[in-house]
């Protein structure tokens, strides 16, 4: 009797271990992005860019070039990365607080003017490498350092949502939100984040994922009660699905 | 009958369960023990059971899960 | 062949830096620098480069970061208050250590101010707003044919160190046209093994600030840096003297100031005084030494600049207590006048 080996870890994710929490959704994305390195066979010629947050060290675990972002500013830096080499594939990967706090004018205009790249957006409705303050997507009610009653909508408004937010916009291609609370919605995230980079490779335009995601240590939770959370409440707010899917380039 | 079985890093694991979660034939426990970090790490208590769905793999945040499946020979 | 033509500085600026091989221009319209934007919107796309309009001057800058990343010559512009927005970019290029040219045609302020020229950011420019030690390259043009040529030089200097090179010039020299002969230079880039390009064939590349561990890594850094200074201080400053070798009171001034400067000095020498300007082209580094070795020979050193006195600490360092130092200066964007400054020195006899 043979085994197979039919399930290992990717070649462009690299050997050592994260400095990730346990549980935490960022070694989940960072494994499914370079799956789909390897599967495309775009290693070699992929860029990521790092934001500011418990990802910032993305570039010791994705086994490609890396460059680093000030806060927020990660898609104006993948435009001038990409503007300089088109035919490389660019990630932009950035958390609630870059995309969506500091770095929405950076956000909103590299998606309206259809810069060929990818953005993953990691939505875990709270800042983890800080300590846990309230983000953007920050739900009502919910407890974070800097909302240690709850987040009071009359006082700081209601969370944001990317994804319809950047529909509204006419140049992007592909919009799309998934979580990565369970096997069945992992695996749709790995979907649509390779349909994403495909789009890239093929010159398409804009592509952005929105990913809900768990902070077990800040939402002060064990990692499978996290991952229930997202689904009880933060998808209701946050429909997963696709908003946008265009054929051809824009 | 086995028709794969999980291999676990266990110094790798982290201790987050969410394997013993995702896995569809209840097989994965935390252990007692620690691994040399001091956190408990998931461990098959069953392999006779295991039908290589990967979805402890899958679900797995630091790839501490590698996934064989059995390829039964030709009679 | 070479000819002379009538050129606006900030035109004739982003003329030189198309020709000194700029591929990649970002910028945001801000008064009075707006002819360089429309410029390099008009001819980059005809000459294979990039002109991006971004959404504000901290876009820009972040753009310049990403472009520098992956190893092109590229460069942005902007005015006073565009370069307060800069600070945190140009932080961070300098600890990733990337070569960009950024131009800061200076205006009134502080604040929003006001749009006439002005040398009220020379703190800015070469203490560094942005956090941590660093330094920039700081050059001073002193008329539309600087502008052109300084900024082929800002490039070379860029690539050379792989630093931040800042062009500081103001709204006058921005708006103003004289005659001016293009250069024509070789551009031979160095090669950017460190650049992010897709690593194939080779390890991946890290372009990055970040270095967590004080002692192991980000003090080794920081030496690395000030040692790269050190370099810089050694071999790149420059100053112009004019009618300095018999000179017994020496004016210090730059850009548009020294302009005025040397209209008051030529004045002078007619009536027999015997005065001359010391002019530096590099703001930072500072021809400390040269400033020095002049102030052993006069009696007095006058500073004129448009500020409340900023290149005048400078000033003081470099002469060190051989001469008495006095100062000059017109505020918010006003200009000093030849006249004044004329009677200044007559009053030194």
């Amino acid at each position: 009797m043979e085994e197979k080996l039919v399930y290992t870890k990717p070649e462009s994710l690299t050997e050592g271990k994260t400095h990730y929490c346990p549980g935490c959704g960022h070694g989940i994305i960072h494994k499914l992005i370079a799956e789909i390195m390897d599967e495309m066979d775009i290693r070699e010629e992929t860029i990521v860019v790092a934001p500011v947050g418990c990802s910032v060290l993305i570039y010791n675990y994705l086994n490609a070039d890396g460059i680093e972002s000030a806060h927020g500013r990660a898609p104006a830096v993948a435009t001038g990365v990409k503007r300089v080499h088109p035919d490389k594939i660019v990630i932009s990967y950035q958390g609630d607080g870059d995309l969506l706090a500091i770095g929405t004018g950076e956000t909103i205009h590299a998606a309206n003017r259809g810069e060929n790249i990818t953005v993953i957006f990691v939505n875990n409705a709270i800042y983890g490498m800080t300590g846990g303050q309230m983000a953007p997507t920050t739900m009502p009610d919910q407890i974070t350092k800097t909302t240690p009653y709850g987040r009071d909508v009359a006082d700081v408004g209601y969370p944001i949502r990317a994804c319809e937010m950047i529909n509204t916009l006419a140049a992007p291609v592909y919009i799309e939100r998934t979580s990565i609370h369970d096997v069945k919605n992992i695996r749709k995230t790995k979907k649509a984040i390779k349909k994403a980079l495909t789009n890239q490779k093929e010159g398409k335009g804009y592509s952005f994922v929105e990913v809900l995601s768990t902070c077990p240590t800040n939402w002060g939770v064990n990692p499978v009660t996290a991952a229930k959370w997202v689904e009880t409440a933060m998808m209701p707010y946050y429909p997963l699905g696709v908003f946008r899917e265009e054929k051809e380039k824009v | 009958m086995a028709r794969g079985r999980p291999e676990i890093d266990i110094d790798r694991c982290k201790g987050c369960a969410l394997c013993t979660e995702a896995c569809p034939q209840k097989i994965l426990e935390m252990s007692i023990e620690t691994n040399n970090q001091g956190n408990s790490y998931s461990q098959c208590i069953d392999e006779s059971k295991c039908t290589a769905c990967t979805m402890c793999a899958v679900q797995c945040p630091d790839s501490a899960i590698q996934i064989y499946r059995i390829v039964q020979e030709a009679k | 062949m070479s000819k002379t033509v009538l050129m606006k500085g900030n035109e004739a600026l982003a003329e030189a830096a198309i020709r000194a091989g700029c591929t990649h221009y970002f910028g945001y319209p801000i008064t009075p620098q707006n002819e360089i934007p429309a410029y390099m919107a008009k001819e980059m796309p005809g000459r294979g480069g990039c002109f991006l309009q971004a959404e504000s001057e901290v876009a820009a800058i972040n753009m310049v970061f990403g472009a520098s990343g992956a190893g092109a010559r590229t460069m942005t512009s902007t005015s006073s208050p565009g370069m307060s927005l800069k600070q945190e970019g140009l932080s961070y290029l300098a600890g990733a250590e990337l070569p960009c040219v950024v131009v800061n045609m200076m205006r009134g302020g502080p604040g929003l101010g006001g749009i006439a020229g002005s040398q009220a950011d020379y703190f800015q420019a070469t203490r560094g707003g942005g956090n941590g030690d660093y330094r920039s390259i700081v050059l001073a043009p002193g008329n539309v044919q600087e502008l052109a040529d300084l900024t082929v030089d800002a490039f070379e200097l860029a690539d050379k160190y792989r630093m931040v090179v800042t062009i500081l010039g103001d709204g006058y020299l921005g708006q103003m046209s004289e005659p001016v002969i293009l250069p024509e230079p070789k551009v031979n880039p160095p090669a950017k093994p460190w650049a992010v390009s897709g690593n194939k064939g080779r390890k991946p590349n890290q372009v990055m600030s970040l270095r967590l561990t004080p002692e192991d890594y980000l003090e080794k850094h920081n030496i690395h840096l000030q040692e790269l200074y050190s370099n810089v201080e050694d071999k790149e400053p420059r100053a112009e003297q004019f009618l300095c070798d018999d000179a017994e009171f020496i004016i210090v001034s730059y850009g548009t100031s020294s302009r005025i400067v040397r209209k008051a000095v030529k004045q002078l020498r007619e009536e027999g005084i015997k005065v001359g300007l010391f002019r530096p082209i590099t703001l930072w580094p500072y021809p400390m030494k040269e400033l020095n070795e002049l102030s052993k020979k006069v009696q007095k050193v006058l500073t004129v600049e448009m500020s409340a006195g900023q290149m005048l600490e400078d000033v003081k360092v470099a002469v060190n207590g051989l001469a008495e130092v006095d100062f000059y200066g017109r505020l918010g964007g006003a200009v000093p006048e030849s006249a004044e400054i004329i009677n200044i020195i007559k009053g030194y006899r």
